[in-house]
């Protein structure tokens, strides 16, 4: 939004606008195709036709810089850290990422010399959805909660727990 | 993600042209995972590719050393993430071996019954995928969807939709639950019909098959040369067929058939595919129709946990065993093994080598993926085309956890 | 055509350079010196009674602490005869063993593996570097004295000092 963020104070006006602009982004929410391991067949699943992932705006797009939503679905390794790190710099703005399975969520059961312990060590994590791997219901769930999260975000309107109040 | 370096620049009378370096990324959509290829260009045809693996590598074999014979049944089934129970049999069989002991009949039907309907799982995530590489999203969602019904099948018996860990050194788990096999006769019945939609969707397809037929084709030398094994090697002609050749569980007392094609081309493994499934689908009545009444477990308390819980209760020694069992693992005698199976992408190999304790010394896994991905360095003929490396690399079925182990 | 057949051909031609290692889980075992290995896959591969033309597996093995730590192991396959056998040769330390990629092509990402993963030089590979860890990564990870999770670093907090 630019310069418009994070600048009004909250009233009806501004909180209604937010509301609709946050029902927009949640609505149509576009993952990057970024499966790595096995949760990558569970995510697959879930955007096939019996747990239809479709029906809640949710349209895989093969390229970062077109989406706005990056699963990490499986182990991430020490080798393929800096290539998740440029596909989130490639993002545009407003991102989210969902941390899918143990192993993304803090390496799983590979406590080993390759595995980053966690997906939080390079990129900031929204949501995580845990399981080994997790059932297509529960990867639905976490993008329920996603979207729950940002319909309660602030957009235009100043977060007041950051403000500092200047005396004098 | 692509970038583009440029290898060498030539003025020609007509134009210039240039030799460029394509980076087809670990993150793409058609590699079937973290593979990342490197193409030397001269415009549309592709003069070398170089893969570049690694993307996955976890350590499991490191971390198998770490782990008792019981504790890496969940390591196996992360190897070949698209069918893990076929994994898991190979292990346990290469453990029996080593400790020279034989599973029930019962158990060995409820093992291979669940082989099979991996490879089924297995094969239709390839036949769905490979066309929509090439553009035919639709077959994807149909296979999908008889997936679904394979998972279900896994999750009555063990819980778990992928990784069962069902399997057990001297059997499986536990016996299989009411009404089970009623559901399975139901889907035996509906699915061959299924198989014949997806022929009738793409067999006679003409852009499918301008797009796979004499595309990447390999002669049977080279496939016996390059390692190739499973549906690969038999698309070329070679009739070898581990179930068959080497039978191991039940696979002697059930009668199938191997398919073997003579083409060696895209087209040939992914038609491959689709018969075995069908065969796959008899074996799995097969298996329903003669499994006997038994113990689905071998009766060696040293082992494996008492069947009867009721003596847990009643007996001291068998209290003694089962704590034994759970806090340190069964002892191993020294030796060596390596068991060969027929996964649904080819060989799996399991090599372990035991040094007395409850803990492997090393085990290797000969990943069939691993060395099927081997048939991209060269030698196929007919796979010029960037959209041809895409084919190809589609009818290999590469999945990364095993190549990367 | 079973193992003792097999024992009888390779000791007709190789006589004690060879040495029987058993049938340890039914499958014949062959104890070969690093300089003679190629010239034994060659026979084996090529003889028309044997016909071992499928290369199975080839791996390293580390025996920390004993002497002669480094080891590769072959496993081969007959498809016309539908026979197995083993290879073992050790590899002395520092680990060098000639390259078998001009008998079978599969070799090639084989050796690239057992190189990365123990530092085994193979003499003769055309290609040879790193194929899991990445081109910087110092130290060989399957090695016994190298730790399970690693040297602590940024990406994981639990390595070794």
């Amino acid at each position: 939004m630019g310069i418009l963020e994070n600048r009004f104070r909250d009233n009806v006006f501004f909180s209604t606008v937010d509301g609709i602009i946050n029902w927009s982004r949640k609505s149509a929410l576009w993952p990057e195709t970024f499966g790595i391991a096995c949760c990558a067949i569970e995510m697959i699943a879930a955007g096939c036709s019996r747990y239809d992932l479709d029906r809640f705006g949710v349209i895989f797009r093969p390229s970062p810089r077109q989406s706005d939503l990056m699963i990490i679905a499986g182990t991430v390794t020490k080798k393929f850290a800096p290539i998740v790190r440029r596909l989130y710099d490639q993002m545009p703005e407003p991102r989210w990422v969902i941390a899918m399975g143990t192993c993304a969520i803090s390496g799983g059961v590979y406590n080993t010399y390759s595995v980053v312990q966690g997906s939080e060590l390079i990129v900031p994590v929204d949501v995580h959805v845990a399981g080994c791997p997790p059932r297509p219901d529960a990867l639905m769930h976490g993008i329920l909660l996603l979207q729950e999260k940002i319909q309660k975000s602030r957009v235009l309107r100043r977060d007041e727990s950051e403000e500092v109040i200047m005396v004098g | 993600m692509t970038d583009v370096t440029v290898l060498t620049e030539n003025k020609k009378p007509g134009g210039r042209t240039q030799e460029v370096l394509l980076n087809l990324g670990p993150q793409h959509p058609s590699t079937h995972g973290v593979l990342r290829l490197v193409l030397e260009m001269e415009g549309e045809i592709v003069s070398r590719i170089d893969p570049f693996i690694g993307y996955l590598h976890r350590g499991t074999e490191k971390l198998a050393e770490d782990f008792t014979y019981t504790q890496i049944f969940p390591l196996t089934d992360r190897l070949d993430y698209v069918c893990p129970p076929s994994n898991n049999l190979g292990y346990a069989l290469a453990v029996e071996k080593l400790l020279g002991i034989e599973a029930p009949i019962r158990a060995q039907y409820i093992r291979v019954m669940m082989a099979e309907l991996a490879r089924l799982s297995g094969h239709l995530l390839i036949t769905g995928a490979l066309p929509m590489d090439l553009g035919a999203m639709t077959a994807l969602l149909y296979t999908m969807r008889e997936r679904e019904m394979v998972m279900d099948l896994l999750e009555m018996i063990s819980g778990v939709r992928m990784h069962t860990s069902f399997c057990r050194v001297g059997g499986v788990r536990e016996d299989l639950p009411e009404g089970f096999s009623e559901r399975v006769a139901e889907f035996c019945q509906v699915f061959p019909q299924r198989i014949a939609d997806y022929e009738k969707l793409l067999a006679k397809n003409r852009m499918f098959l301008k797009r796979t037929q004499g595309v990447g084709v390999i002669s049977p030398e080279l496939a016996i040369d390059m390692g190739l094994s499973g549906p690969n090697l038999r698309a070329s002609g070679v009739d070898w067929d581990i179930r068959r050749d080497s039978p191991y569980e039940v696979y002697d007392r059930l009668d199938f058939n191997v398919i073997v094609r003579d083409g060696g081309d895209c087209y040939d493994r992914w038609d491959c595919r689709m018969e075995e499934m069908r065969e796959s689908t008899r074996i799995i009545e097969q298996c329903m129709r003669d499994m006997p009444e038994g113990p689905f477990q071998v009766d060696l308390p040293q082992v494996a946990f008492p069947v009867d819980k009721e003596l847990l209760q009643r007996s001291m020694e068998t209290q003694i065993h089962h704590f034994e069992l759970s806090a340190y693992g069964f002892k191993v005698p020294k030796g060596e093994v390596y068991v060969a199976i027929e996964a649904p992408k080819g060989e799996l190999g399991y090599y372990i080598i035991s040094d007395g304790s409850e803990k492997p010394f090393r085990m290797k896994v000969r990943a069939p993926s691993f060395v099927n991905l081997q048939a991209l360095l060269g030698g196929a003929t007919n796979m010029d085309y960037l959209a041809d490396v895409i084919a190809m690399l589609g009818s290999l079925d590469p999945v990364l956890a095993e190549v990367d182990k | 055509m079973g193992g003792p057949a097999l024992r009888e051909k390779i000791e007709e031609r190789f006589g004690g350079r060879v040495l029987d290692g058993g049938a340890p889980d039914g499958m014949q075992t062959f104890l070969v010196e690093p300089d003679l290995i190629v010239e034994v896959c060659r026979f084996l591969k090529e003889d028309p009674d044997l016909r071992f033309d499928f290369l199975a597996d080839m791996c390293g093995v580390d025996h920390y602490p004993e002497e002669n730590r480094f080891e590769v192991v072959y496993h081969l396959y007959s498809i016309p005869f539908i026979m197995r056998a083993r290879l073992k040769c050790r590899a002395g330390d520092p680990p060098k063993v000639p390259s078998v990629m001009n008998v079978w092509r599969t070799a090639n990402w084989h050796e690239r593996e057992a190189y990365d993963m123990y530092g085994i030089q193979f003499d003769g590979h055309s290609d040879l570097r790193r194929i899991y860890m990445w081109e910087e990564f110092e130290g060989f990870p399957m090695r016994k004295d190298f730790p399970l999770k690693g040297y602590k670093d940024a990406y994981n907090p639990f390595g070794e000092e």
